[in-house]
C-alpha cells in the first residue's frame, strides 16, 4: 500500500485507470456470456457449448468443463470484435459516428471509480472502505456521470443519419431523461435517515453501508427493509435508466432492428455493448450499496461481526477479501435478476413506458420522499 | 386522443420509413412503406412479391402430381395442410372419393400441420412484442413435431406427402402411438408457455386493443381463418363445407369479440387445442383398409412390387409418370380451412395429366390486405405487434 502511496500521483491514476479498463472490460464479457448462458438456461437449450482452444482438448476435466460453460466463446466473441472490419457507412458523420462509442465507454468507466467495491477493518478495529476515488458526494457523482452517457446514444443515432437509429436516440433521450428524476429522487429517503440534523451532511455510499452496519434492530436492517417502495422505485428506474427489457426502447430489436446502434459493427459496437454492461453492474453495485447492505452477509450480522466470529478481524487483508466477495456475490446476483426479467417478460411501447415513468413512477417516488420525509422528521425530534 | 399526437398548429414534418423486405419482424419479405408523423404511422402501405416465383404458371408446366412439392412452398409452416388442400381439388375433378383411411391420415397430418403453425404464430408474435423465451418454448414442442412429420414422410419442411388418389405411403407402424404420445404430453406444455402471455400485463398492454378489425372490415377485405373469426364471425371451412371427413369429429371453433391482437392470439391458442381434441379422435377410432383410391387406376400410381412383378401394373405405371394422373376436363374451385385460412385452388382443366390455368386463392395475401386500414394510427411498435398477430407467410402471398 505504501508503494503505491509513495508513487507520481499521475503513475497512481494512471494505473487507477488502468485496473478499471482491466476490470470491467473481462466483467463485461464475461456478462454477455452469462447472458447467454442464463437465456439458454432458462428456454431450456444448452447455449454455447462448442468452442475450445485446441491447447485444452487435451485436459481431461477442465477442458470439457470450460467448454460446456462456453468459457472460450467469450474469447472468441471478444477477439472477433477486434479483428472484424471496421466499417464506416457512407452516409455518416464520420467524426461523431466514431465518437459516439468512445463518449459511451467514458461515463461507464469513471462511475465505477466512485464505487466502494469493499471495505476492511485497520489494526484500531475500525471499518473503513476500499474505493478507487473517495469523494464525499459519492452518489451524487455516480448520478452526475452516469447521466452523460445519454449523450452517446444521441450522437450515435444522429451521425449514423438513418431512419432506425434516429428514432432509437429519440426514444432514448426522452426515455432516459425522464427516469432519470426517479432514480434520484426514490434513493433521498435513504439520505434523509442517514444526515442527522445538525451533523456534516453526505452523499456518500459507504456512509450508507456504514449505516446499514450498526448494532441493534434498527441498526442492523438494510434499507430494502425499512424502504422497500424507495427500492422498487430505484430498481425500476434502473431498468429504466441501462436500457434492459422491458424498458429497451432504444433498441427494441424487432421494431428498430437495433435502434441506435444499427449502423454500428465491430469494435464500435463492442464499446456500445461493454458500456451498457458496465452501466448494469455500476447500477446493481450502488443498488447492493443503498438498499442491500453492501458488504454486509447477511441483514443484522455486519461485516465486523463476521470477522469476529471467524477470528479475522485483526487480519486487514483477509476481512478485505471477504467483503470483495460478499460485494460481488450480490452483484451478480442482481445482474442474474436482469437477465432473469429480459428473459420473462415482453417489452413496453414506448409512450407506455413514458407514461410509467411520469405517471406512476414519479408519482410514487414523490409521494415516497414526502412520507419518509416527515417520519425521519418526527422521529429524529 | 393519443397523448402522441401534437396540435395541429405545430404540424410536422412527416416521415417515410421502410419497413423491411430484410426486417425482423417482417417475417420473410413483406415490406411496409411507412409514413411517420413522429411515432405515430399516418400511411402504411404493404409492398408484396418480392418472394414471387410464378408458382400457378410452373404449374401450366408439370403433371398434377409433380407440383405437389411446389405445394410445400406456399405456406411453409404448415405444407402438409397445403398438401392436403391441393389434391383434393384435382380429386374434386376426378370426381374421386377417398378411403376412410386415407382422409383420416390427412386430417390427422393437417391438423397437425395446424398445430406447428399456430404454435409458431403465436411463438413469433410473442417475439414481435419482446418475449423471446416462449418463442423458443413453441419452438422445442414445433421440433417434436418435425420428428414426427421425418418419420411420416421423410422430409421435416418440404413434405410433400399427399398424391392425387392417395399419399405417398401409408403411416409407418407406431407411428401413430407416438402422435398420441406427443398429444398426451403437448397440452401441459403449451399451457405452461401460454400462461407467460395471456395474463402478462405487459403482453395485454401491448396488444389489447391494438390493430382492431371490424366483423365488417374483415368480411369486405376478404379475411379468413383465425384473423376472421378473431373478429367475431364464425366461418370455418372445416365446419361449414366439411371436406375429407370433417363432419365426423367433435370440435368448437373459436370466435373472437373484439378482433384486436390479443383475440387473434386467444383464438390460436384455442385452436391448438381443438386440433388436438381433433387428433385423439382419429387416434381413437382409426379407420383400417385401403389408403388409397384402388379404382382409380389411371390416377394412383401401383404398389412398387407390382410394378417390378406384374405386366399390366408396369404398363400403368409408366402411363402415369409420363403423361401424368389422367384428369377429365372441366373446373374446380376447392377451398380448405387451412391454419392461416382459405387456401383455395382453381383448376382449368382441358383433360390429361397437366393442368391448363391453376389459381391460387393464398389467405396470407387477403389477410395483408387489411394493413393500410389497421397500421393508421398506431405506433411503429404496435405495427410490429399487429404483424405478428396476423401471422402471414410471405411465401403463400407471394406465390
Amino acid at each position: 500500500m505504501d508503494v503505491f502511496l509513495n508513487l507520481p500521483v499521475l503513475v497512481q491514476v494512471a494505473l487507477k485507470g488502468l485496473a478499471v479498463i482491466c476490470v470491467m472490460f473481462p466483467i463485461a464479457g464475461a456478462c454477455s456470456m452469462a447472458e447467454r448462458k442464463v437465456s439458454a438456461w432458462i428456454q431450456s437449450r444448452p447455449g454455447p457449448n462448442r468452442t475450445i482452444l485446441p491447447v485444452f482438448r487435451w485436459v481431461p476435466v477442465v477442458g470439457p468443463f470450460l467448454q460446456k460453460l462456453g468459457a472460450f466463446q467469450l474469447a472468441a466473441d471478444g477477439l472477433k470484435f477486434l479483428f472484424k472490419e471496421e466499417i464506416v457507412p457512407g452516409q455518416v458523420n464520420r467524426l461523431y459516428f466514431i465518437l459516439a462509442p468512445v463518449i459511451a465507454m467514458i461515463p461507464a468507466l469513471s462511475t465505477v471509480t466512485f464505487v466502494p467495491f469493499g471495505a476492511s477493518i485497520d489494526h484500531a478495529g475500525r471499518v473503513f472502505p476500499l474505493m478507487l476515488a473517495n469523494v464525499d458526494v459519492g452518489l451524487l457523482a455516480v448520478f452526475a456521470v452516469a447521466s452523460l452517457g445519454i449523450y452517446s446514444i444521441i450522437l450515435a443515432g444522429w451521425a449514423s443519419n438513418s431512419k432506425y437509429p434516429f428514432l432509437g436516440a429519440m426514444r432514448a433521450s426522452a426515455q432516459l431523461v425522464s427516469y432519470e428524476l426517479s432514480l434520484t429522487l426514490s434513493v433521498l429517503p435513504v439520505f434523509l435517515w442517514i444526515n442527522a440534523p445538525g451533523t456534516a451532511g453526505t452523499m456518500s455510499l459507504a456512509k450508507a453501508v456504514e449505516f446499514q452496519s450498526q448494532a441493534g434492530f434498527w441498526g442492523g436492517a438494510w434499507f430494502i427493509i425499512t424502504m422497500p417502495v424507495s427500492a422498487l422505485v430505484f430498481i425500476i428506474a434502473l431498468f429504466a435508466e441501462t436500457n434492459r427489457q422491458p424498458f429497451d426502447m432504444p433498441e427494441s430489436e424487432s421494431d428498430l432492428v437495433g435502434g441506435f446502434h444499427t449502423e454500428y459493427g465491430a469494435f464500435k459496437w463492442a464499446l456500445f455493448f461493454v458500456a451498457e454492461y458496465s452501466n448494469m453492474i455500476v447500477g446493481s453495485g450502488v443498488f447492493v450499496l443503498l438498499f442491500l447492505g453492501g458488504w454486509n452477509p447477511i441483514p443484522w450480522v455486519s461485516l465486523a461481526t463476521l470477522a469476529g466470529w471467524l477470528g479475522i478481524a485483526g487480519h486487514p487483508v483477509l476481512v478485505g477479501a471477504i467483503s470483495i466477495l460478499i460485494f460481488i456475490g450480490k452483484i451478480l446476483a442482481m445482474l442474474f435478476f436482469f437477465m432473469w426479467v429480459r428473459w420473462t417478460v415482453p417489452r413496453f411501447r414506448y409512450d407506455q413506458v413514458m407514461e410509467i415513468g411520469w405517471k406512476k413512477l414519479l408519482p410514487l417516488a414523490i409521494a415516497n420522499l414526502v412520507v419518509y420525509a416527515i417520519g425521519i422528521a418526527l422521529i429524529q425530534k | 386522443m393519443n397523448p402522441m399526437s401534437s396540435p395541429a398548429a405545430f404540424d410536422s414534418e412527416k416521415m417515410s420509413l421502410s419497413m423491411g423486405p430484410s426486417h425482423p419482424s417482417t417475417h420473410g419479405v413483406l415490406r411496409l412503406q411507412m409514413e411517420l408523423d413522429g411515432e405515430i404511422v399516418t400511411k402504411a402501405d404493404p409492398i408484396v412479391g418480392h418472394l414471387h416465383r410464378g408458382d400457378e404458371k410452373i404449374a401450366e408446366n408439370m403433371t398434377y402430381n409433380q407440383f405437389v412439392p411446389y405445394t410445400d412452398r406456399l405456406d411453409y409452416i404448415a405444407p402438409l395442410a397445403n398438401n392436403m388442400a391441393y389434391v383434393i381439388a384435382v380429386e374434386k375433378l376426378c370426381k374421386l372419393e377417398m378411403p376412410p383411411r386415407c382422409q383420416a391420415i390427412r386430417v390427422l397430418t393437417a391438423e397437425l400441420a395446424r398445430v406447428s403453425s399456430h404454435l409458431l404464430g403465436i411463438g413469433a408474435l410473442a417475439i414481435d412484442v419482446g418475449a423471446w423465451s416462449v418463442f423458443l418454448y413453441t419452438f422445442t414442442e414445433r421440433e417434436k413435431l418435425y420428428r414426427l412429420f421425418e418419420e411420416l414422410t421423410g422430409a421435416r419442411f418440404t413434405t410433400s406427402y399427399t398424391r392425387v388418389g392417395g399419399l405417398m405411403r401409408d403411416v409407418p407402424g407406431g407411428w401413430i402411438e407416438r402422435v398420441g404420445a406427443f398429444c398426451d404430453q403437448f397440452p401441459p406444455i403449451l399451457d405452461e408457455s401460454l400462461d407467460l402471455l395471456t395474463r402478462n400485463k405487459i403482453f395485454t398492454d401491448r396488444t389489447q386493443g391494438i390493430g382492431v378489425i371490424s366483423r365488417e372490415d374483415a368480411i369486405a377485405y376478404g379475411l379468413t381463418g383465425p384473423n376472421l373469426r378473431a373478429s367475431g364471425v364464425p366461418l370455418d371451412l372445416r365446419k361449414d363445407k366439411p371436406y375429407s371427413g370433417y363432419e365426423t369429429y367433435e370440435f368448437d371453433i373459436p370466435v373472437g369479440t373484439v378482433g384486436d391482437s390479443y383475440d387473434r392470439y386467444l383464438i390460436r391458442a384455442e385452436e391448438i387445442r381443438q386440433s388436438i381434441r381433433i387428433i385423439r379422435q382419429i387416434i381413437s377410432n382409426f379407420p383400417g383398409g385401403a389408403w388409397y383410391a384402388e379404382d382409380a387406376r389411371r390416377i394412383f400410381a401401383p404398389r412398387k412390387d407390382k410394378i417390378l412383378t406384374s405386366m399390366e401394373e408396369l404398363i400403368q405405371n409408366f402411363m402415369l409418370v409420363t403423361e401424368g394422373p389422367q384428369v377429365p376436363a372441366g373446373e374446380v374451385y376447392f377451398e380448405a380451412e387451412n391454419p392461416k385460412g382459405a387456401l383455395g385452388f382453381f383448376i382449368v382443366s382441358k383433360g390429361g395429366g397437366v393442368p391448363w390455368r391453376l389459381k391460387i386463392r393464398a389467405p396470407s395475401f387477403c389477410n395483408l390486405s387489411i394493413l393500410p386500414k389497421v397500421c393508421v394510427g398506431a405506433m411503429v411498435s404496435d405495427v410490429v405487434a399487429i404483424l405478428g398477430s396476423l401471422d402471414f407467410v410471405m411465401g403463400e402471398c407471394d406465390r
